[in-house]
């Protein structure tokens, strides 16, 4: 079996070695930008079918973007939605055959981590200056300033593992009862992995949401008057 | 001599997972419980319930994914077997 952790490298692209992952990514990248381009190109006051389903997709983000740091979603709606959008297609890449989640391996997923990592500084220092921003490592009082920048660097590195975690985990026991039993054996279990990649993509963008909403201290802000008509929403965003 | 160290390391994996697996499981347990305990007392909850309730799964499931994670460090890229 192979090892989750090494992967081989498709071709070289001058002095840098591609690996099959990397290829995956550029593919989904491509389709969602090329798909979201032609689809925003003939945008309707009175929408089609199409475009009322991408509108509540928005729609939905912004909601979840709302509910998490009571604040306008307007400056986040692109990066979470976006994180949403590429960790769901990547996650269930896998359907196609003969394509692996690059979720599946730690470098997509570091990085990806490391998208959210630079967010909160950015979206932290814009809403409260750098000296404001550099004071919420002080609180609730300087003794806490360690465990805040260990704080800082853990969290980050527990959204990768769990990203990492749960799309290897699917897609090794997809592979482990494939060889073992070929023919409709695996597809319950794949079933459950389309489940937990939805679940995951969902986490991954609720936990961005709370950090940046922590950075930009919209945490501290009085309780947001109760949501108002309260529908019983499903718990994924999707 | 090699090959003990190869037997450790595949019953520590097991014993990683095995283990690590308890704590998580009886903590998603109750925390599912009490979330449906309040869902049921207050339906109209239902919505921020289910998200915190996601992400707080999400949360305590990190640790069962170390063990993991430390159970195929342990397998696939031990630094004891050459």
């Amino acid at each position: 079996m192979d090892s989750p952790l090494a992967m081989d490298v498709a071709f070289h692209l001058g002095p840098v070695p591609i690996t099959p992952p990397v290829l995956v990514t550029w593919a989904i990248m491509l389709v969602l930008g090329l798909g979201a381009i032609v689809v925003s190109r003939r945008l309707a006051l009175r929408p089609g079918t199409l475009q009322t389903v991408l509108e509540m997709a928005v729609e939905a983000v912004d909601d979840q973007v709302r509910g998490t740091m009571q604040a306008d979603p307007a400056p986040y709606r692109a990066l979470i939605g976006t994180l949403f959008l590429f960790i769901l297609a990547a996650n269930w890449s896998s359907l196609i055959p003969g394509v692996e989640p690059p979720t599946a391996h730690l470098e997509t997923d570091a990085a990806l981590a490391g998208i959210v990592f630079a967010a909160t500084i950015w979206f932290g220092i814009r809403a409260q200056g750098v000296t404001g921003w550099l004071k919420t490592f002080a609180e609730p009082s300087w003794a806490m300033i360690p465990l805040n920048l260990v704080e800082q660097v853990t969290r980050n590195v527990s959204l990768v593992l769990r990203l990492f975690g749960n799309v290897m985990s699917g897609v090794f026991v997809i592979g482990i009862v494939l060889s073992l039993a070929g023919l409709l054996v695996p597809i319950p279990l794949m079933a459950l992995d389309m489940l937990t990649g939805a679940v995951q993509a969902y986490i991954f963008a609720v936990l961005a949401t709370v950090f940046i909403g922590s950075a930009t201290g919209a945490e501290g802000a009085p309780p947001a008057p109760p949501e108002t008509p309260a529908q019983p929403q499903k718990g994924k965003g999707s | 001599m090699n090959n003990y160290v190869e037997i450790a390391s595949i019953l520590a994996a097991a014993i990683a997972v095995g283990l690590g697996s308890i704590g998580p499981a009886i903590a998603e347990g109750r925390a599912v419980a009490a979330a449906l305990e309040a869902i049921a007392r207050q339906p109209e909850a239902a919505g921020t319930l289910s998200r915190t309730l996601f992400v707080g799964l999400a949360m305590i499931e990190t640790m069962a994914i170390y063990c993991l994670v430390i159970a195929l460090l342990v397998l696939f890229a031990n630094p004891f077997t050459g």
